[in-house]
């Protein structure tokens, strides 16, 4: 195997390594920032209008200005 | 050559009536406004001797006809507010408009109290309708089926400024600014071309350059030359360009930027060189560009990314506008640079901020929640319901709850904004005179208040220097005169 070759799969491995081994902080930054959201969801799947394909469909205003 | 900043918004809002069998709009809109008139300020007219709608900056008063409604009709769809502000029926809408403002984060407080008056019109017209009916209001600038209605700005600006020049100089500005203007939209109207999400809810109805016309092939910049003021000293610019803003950062920076903008212009020192090569493409393809990076045209073949142009608005007001001219006005400047460089870097990080961020953000999350796409209804209703000014339902209200998105202003200070004017323009002296004199103001508008203190005659006190009535130039007087005797000392002084 040509020594670029091995490099480059060498990096690659590294590359893999540090894939599989994340920044723990910024982890579970992204674990508060799903759940802060997740809330959010479930608040929205509660107060969505229901019949929202009708009501959306009726909404229809005259142009204004 | 600059005037005081002197400023409002206009908003109409959309209203539908749920669970109504053949809901009329126009009946709606009079139910809410008129059971709002219940603070003992009753039958005040609107003075339309005042308006001049059709008058264009170009120099000339277009044609048409201009829709002025009979006695009993004035007072059925007008009210003028404690705070100054008008309520009344526009068309199929309810509109509100606020007082004049001498800042960003006052005008901030008083759109807000806008909301919370619909709010209050809006439980108060509930009671008469049957318990399956309910009324809802958005404050939001579309149907999504190709009506839009408007959000409106009014700046005052010296009449020495020649209007091209205001064409010259904010076009790019007002295109550009729409990342930091814009509340978000799923997909296009009127004939736009095809997208997920954009920016801006109104860029797809903005068909020419510059026009008189707010209704039909909507223009850029709007001609409309009625200042509400001394017509040789000032001009009104009514920017009808922008959308109606949940978000109080959205609203406090799309105001004070303008606002400073239009002092650069006034200023001199924006000339023509942002000119764009084609402004009414350019409004869609800012409003589609959700990176902020896809570069314009200039007229002189530069290409700029909006951020970029931007960039050069804010260069020019650090270096013309003193930094010690206001709190509010160095607070915005900052506050503007702090935007243009998120938006630079990761648009989506102000999500806390800007309405399209803080709705894009909900909606890439929601559709991966129900594996939906941008087309299905939930996600047009989500759309919607961002809007909704219901403090239970709104998506934006429920987000400013949790504290989710960043609050400018404590609840308490829009409170008191319902019923008080800003101290420091002639809203002022329109606000305590119909507070103290309900019963002697046979109507008023934005340039003029009439009295009816005899049976004999009507006075009219005119207005027309928006930055003069304020508390400290007519509050003792407010406080110890009668009508009778505000009105003598008020004429006397203008003899």
């Amino acid at each position: 195997m040509p020594a670029e070759k091995q490099q480059d799969q060498k990096e690659k491995r590294t590359q893999e390594t540090e894939e599989v081994q994340p920044d723990q902080e910024v982890v579970e930054q992204g674990e508060e920032i799903k759940e802060d959201l997740d809330q959010i969801l479930d608040e929205i799947d509660e107060i969505l209008e229901e019949d929202s394909e009708e009501f959306v469909e009726n909404y229809i205003q005259r142009g204004g200005e | 050559m600059t005037v005081p900043t002197i400023m409002g918004t206009e908003t109409e809002y959309g209203i539908s009536v749920k669970n109504a069998r053949d809901p009329d709009p126009v009946a709606a809109s009079t139910l809410v406004v008129n059971i709002y008139k219940d603070r003992g300020i009753k039958g005040i007219t609107w003075d339309y001797d005042q308006e001049s709608p059709l008058m264009d900056a170009r120099g000339f008063v277009s044609e048409g006809e201009t829709d002025i409604p009979d006695q009993e009709n004035n007072s059925l769809i007008n009210d003028v507010l404690a705070n100054g502000g008008r309520y009344y029926v526009d068309h199929a809408h309810p509109e509100y408009c606020t007082p004049e403002c001498t800042n960003a984060r006052d005008l901030v407080k008083y759109e807000k109290a806008g909301d919370l008056i619909l709010d209050l019109s809006r439980l108060a017209a509930q009671e008469l309708l049957p318990t399956n009916q309910e009324i809802i209001i958005y404050k939001n600038n579309s149907d999504y089926k190709g009506h839009s209605y408007g959000a409106h700005e009014n700046y005052l600006m010296s009449r020495n400024v020649p209007f091209q020049d205001i064409v010259d100089g904010l076009t790019p500005f007002l295109v550009t600014r729409q990342p930091i203007t814009g509340s978000g939209k799923i997909g296009a109207e009127n004939g736009a071309s095809e997208t997920d999400y954009q920016i801006s809810q109104r860029a797809d109805f903005f068909e020419t350059e510059v026009g008189l016309s707010t209704m039909v092939a909507r223009p850029i910049i709007n001609t409309r030359d009625e200042p509400h003021a001394d017509e040789a000293l000032y001009r009104r610019l009514h920017v009808i360009v922008g959308d109606s803003n949940m978000s109080e950062f959205s609203i406090y920076l799309k105001v004070g930027i303008t606002a400073i903008v239009l002092q650069l212009i006034e200023q001199g020192v924006v000339g023509d060189e942002f000119r764009l090569s084609d402004p009414v493409l350019a409004i869609k393809t800012v409003s589609r560009d959700l990176s902020c990076k896809e570069s314009l045209v200039l007229e002189d073949g530069r290409k700029w990314t909006p951020i970029e142009v931007q960039r050069e608005y804010l260069e020019l007001a650090h270096k013309h506008i003193p930094t010690d001219v206001s709190d509010v006005v160095s607070d915005v400047m900052k506050t503007w640079e702090f935007v243009l460089d998120r938006l630079d870097e990761d648009p989506m990080s102000l999500d806390r901020h800007l309405d399209w961020v803080i709705k894009k953000r909900l909606i890439d999350a929601y559709l991966r929640r129900h594996s939906l796409t941008h087309s299905d209804h939930q996600i047009r209703m989500l759309d919607l319901q961002y809007h909704d000014i219901r403090p239970n339902k709104g998506l934006y209200a429920r987000l400013l709850k949790n504290g989710r998105v960043e609050r400018l202003l404590k609840h308490e200070e829009i409170v008191q904004a319902i019923n008080n004017p800003p101290v420091d323009t002639r809203a002022y002296f329109r606000g305590m005179c119909l507070q103290k004199f309900p019963n002697e103001i046979h109507s008023a508008s934005w340039n003029s208040m009439i009295f009816c203190t005899d049976d004999s005659s009507l006075d009219k006190i005119l207005m027309d220097r928006p930055h003069f009535g304020t508390q400290e130039m007519t509050g003792d007087l407010l406080r110890d005169c009668t009508a009778a005797e505000l009105v003598q000392a008020v004429l006397t002084s203008n003899d």
